[in-house]
């Protein structure tokens, strides 16, 4: 917050003044509020300004979303080890993480770790604002990388240095009804699409509002995960150009437009959704395609009773089993933190199996070392085995700072294509387009003298 | 000390006030627009281009732009009468000498207008759910097929209207309640006495003397209306379809999502360009329809 206000107060002074000038309502009010903000700006800096330089002993650590309930009933007893350290948490909504930590970066207040999701790795990496690790993993007796899920691992790697230290993976797989499944014919999920296909198409009645999956197109991780089992790669050139045209990339767009066409998905938002849970238990659909949480969510949502019912399944490829997308969050050190040991000691302690197993029964966030899953609630539960499976197939998206503007865009062209407003060919040529655009001055930035420079930074 | 010199001293804190609080940031932001500043730059100032026009030429030739320019003007188009007819209506009614409890009654139809738009959002957001909400309940209920509101890129926007619409008359209605109170009863109770109609009462007393005070709410709905934000921001995300996108949330996105500084500026002194624009236009209208 100070950070936000102070670096960027002269653009909200701007658009506080823009409104000011044209909105002769408001304007009184306005000019009450921009000095109330300015006051609360001065006492916040104020205030941070004494109490950041008070205790040497304090680890700040910022979670995003739910981790941060969770994660409290883990830290007293690393605090119980580690008598001097004390750690302060600071809980960020996850729809405001991502700004948090860029105007936390502009202002200079950065914390001393963070979570991180594992796609704004490579954007803070750019940054220069995060502390290279390689060497504290080097002498660690803990973090070892081989006991990692290596594409899981591999995400926390930008321009061939590690920054980060995967916390908990996420990723894409199917839900599905298994007695939906087996009333149709079919006793096991599907391994590869066209089996997937004639499942869906048995499933769908959409004269009666039943249809065989939910794609939310307001989505970008299912059609995402789809290209990325493809053997062409999303970006090409070194992540300086897209690569939206590739045959690869077309077969995924292909099937996943053709689900619509087929009315074996309804063309509906997330928001319209509302409430899949129920829907999926009512038989609305049949195959659900989401991440790990929802384990919980359905265990949660649908009767005890159903709980044979359903069940999750790795994700089926073009030909045989597909890979998925390699998602979650890392725990990273920034480069001014003021605490940098205590903060990598955190960083070891949320990383051994048995915390990590804790972690999953309290959350049901899954680990991402192979030794945590052998604790015991992980490894008796029949429905996170598919986890398992996937997890051994994942495939990380391409390690560029843009990605995620990228793939928003790519999912604005797709919903388009299943709108029938594009062929699958104009669309993906559109994403490219798009994607050659955003993509524009970090071809320059490659290309420039100042590469050297902003590297060293 | 001469009188100028007391004179600009008694001015001094104004005019500190405006330019450190105006004119510095409005200068800041375009000098901003004319560069390309983005995350490479947050990080490294040498990655910082001066672009000088081109966010604005880009601005021009993006679609979305341009698709964001009509999603508001067909916000403001439609929402501006529709908005203002609803508060003359409501502010008739509550004006009548007909109506009873009228503490009570203004005070219920202000509330949408101090209530929080994201928690009524919620709400409407189940008012307009396609299966389960009450109004498609009650469109069924008069035998209209259920609308996909939220869902279909042609009624998301009206659905947004809708809910402004509710969320706003309010104010405008205290506004021309005042006015209405404002003008003497004798001007009613002469034509009374000439034997006009209650039709003709409100033709030619009621609507002539509220004119000036029906220019202002205009003025203040238009410009208030251009800035649409945070309606689409918590009921449709901007979607279907990016059918919802209007100015203000494109520059959002740019500016605070993508963070793309540079290009953001350019959209806010476009949007800044335009609404100058047809304020003075309203403006102007009004004051030829005085003179006339």
């Amino acid at each position: 917050m100070i950070g936000e206000q102070s670096r960027w107060a002269p653009v909200f002074a701007g658009m506080t003044v823009l409104r000011f000038f044209h909105t002769p309502r408001g304007d009184w009010k306005l000019w009450i509020a921009a000095w109330r903000a300015m006051l609360v700006m001065l006492i916040c800096a104020s205030l941070t300004a004494c109490s950041q330089h008070t205790d040497p002993h304090t680890l700040t650590f910022w979670t995003i979303g739910r981790e941060g309930e969770a994660i409290t009933q883990l830290l007293p007893e690393f605090e119980r080890e580690n008598p001097g350290i004390h750690v302060v948490l600071q809980q960020l909504p996850l729809s405001a993480a991502h700004q948090k930590l860029l105007t936390a970066f502009a202002g200079d207040s950065t914390p001393d770790m963070t979570q991180l999701g594992n796609t704004w790795l490579p954007e803070l990496a750019a940054l220069g604002a995060l502390e290279p690790l390689q060497t504290r993993v080097a002498h660690s007796s803990i973090v070892r990388p081989d006991d990692y899920f290596p594409s899981i691992w591999s995400t926390n790697v930008y321009d061939g240095v590690l920054y980060g230290v995967p916390w908990y993976v996420d990723t894409r797989l199917l839900f599905y009804r298994s007695d939906l499944l087996k009333a149709a014919g079919f006793d096991a999920p599907p391994h590869d699409w066209n089996e997937w296909r004639r499942m869906l198409a048995a499933l769908s009645h959409p004269e009666r509002g039943v249809y065989g999956i939910l794609l939310p197109t307001n989505e970008y991780e299912q059609l995402m995960s789809l290209a990325l089992q493809q053997p062409d790669s999303l970006l090409r050139a070194g992540g300086r150009y897209g690569n939206f045209e590739s045959q690869g990339f077309k077969r995924a767009l292909t099937f996943y437009v053709d689900t619509f066409r087929l009315h074996q998905a309804p063309p509906i938002t997330n928001i319209e959704a509302g409430n899949p849970w129920e829907e999926f238990g009512r038989g609305v659909y049949s195959f659900y395609f989401s991440g790990p949480w929802n384990i919980g969510e359905f265990r949660k949502r649908l009767p005890a009773t159903e709980e044979a019912d359903w069940n999750a399944a790795p994700l089926p490829g073009p030909v045989g089993p597909g890979a998925s997308v390699a998602g979650g969050s890392s725990l990273v050190i920034f480069r001014k933190a003021r605490n940098k040991q205590a903060a990598w000691k955190l960083i070891e302690y949320l990383s051994r199996p048995e915390v990590q197993g804790r972690f999953y029964d309290l959350l049901g966030d899954m680990p991402p070392r192979r030794s945590s899953w052998n604790q015991s609630s992980l490894r008796d539960d029949p429905k996170v085995q598919a986890f398992r499976e996937q997890l051994e197939r994942l495939k990380p998206t391409p390690p560029v700072p843009e990605w995620e503007q990228i793939v928003n865009e790519m999912q604005l062209v797709a919903a388009q294509a299943v709108a029938g407003d594009l062929t699958v060919d104009q669309a993906a040529a559109e994403i490219d387009r798009r994607a050659d655009r955003i993509l524009e001055k970090r071809r320059w930035m490659l290309d420039h003298a100042h590469h050297a420079a902003s590297e060293a930074l | 000390m001469n009188r100028q010199h007391a004179a600009w001293l008694f001015l001094a804190p104004a005019v500190i006030v405006l330019g450190v609080f105006f004119l510095l940031p409005v200068i800041g932001a375009f000098a901003l627009s004319l560069t390309d500043y983005d995350l490479y730059a947050l990080a490294d100032l040498h990655n910082l281009r001066f672009v000088a026009l081109s966010n604005y030429w880009a601005l021009l030739h993006r679609p979305l732009f341009w698709a964001a320019l009509g999603h508001t003007v067909y916000f403001v188009v439609a929402g501006v009468p529709l908005s203002m007819l609803v508060s003359l209506c409501a502010a008739l009614l509550l004006h009548s000498p007909l109506a009873r409890c009228k503490a009570f009654f203004r005070t219920a139809l202000f509330a949408p207008v101090v209530t929080t738009v994201v928690a009524v959002a919620v709400v409407w957001r189940y008012v307009f759910n396609t299966k389960y909400g009450l109004l498609n309940y009650v469109l069924g209920g008069i035998g209209i097929h259920p609308v996909d509101w939220l869902g279909d890129p042609h009624w998301a926007m009206p659905a947004i209207i809708l809910f402004a619409v509710w969320k706003n008359f309010g104010y405008n209605m205290i506004i021309l309640l005042a006015g209405l109170q404002a003008i003497p009863s004798e001007l009613y109770e002469a034509a009374r006495i000439d034997g006009a109609s209650t039709w003709r009462q409100c033709r030619h007393i009621t609507l002539p003397m509220l004119a000036p005070t029906l220019l202002m709410v205009g003025i203040l709905t238009v410009s208030g209306y251009f800035q649409l934000f945070a309606e689409p921001y918590v009921i449709t995300e901007g979607g279907p379809l990016q059918s919802t996108v209007s100015v203000l949330y494109l520059m959002y996105n740019e500016g605070f999502k993508w963070w793309n500084l540079g290009s953001a500026s350019a959209i806010a002194f476009l949007l800044f360009v335009i609404m100058f624009a047809v304020t003075e236009l309203m403006l102007r209208a009004g004051r030829k329809e005085v003179q006339a």
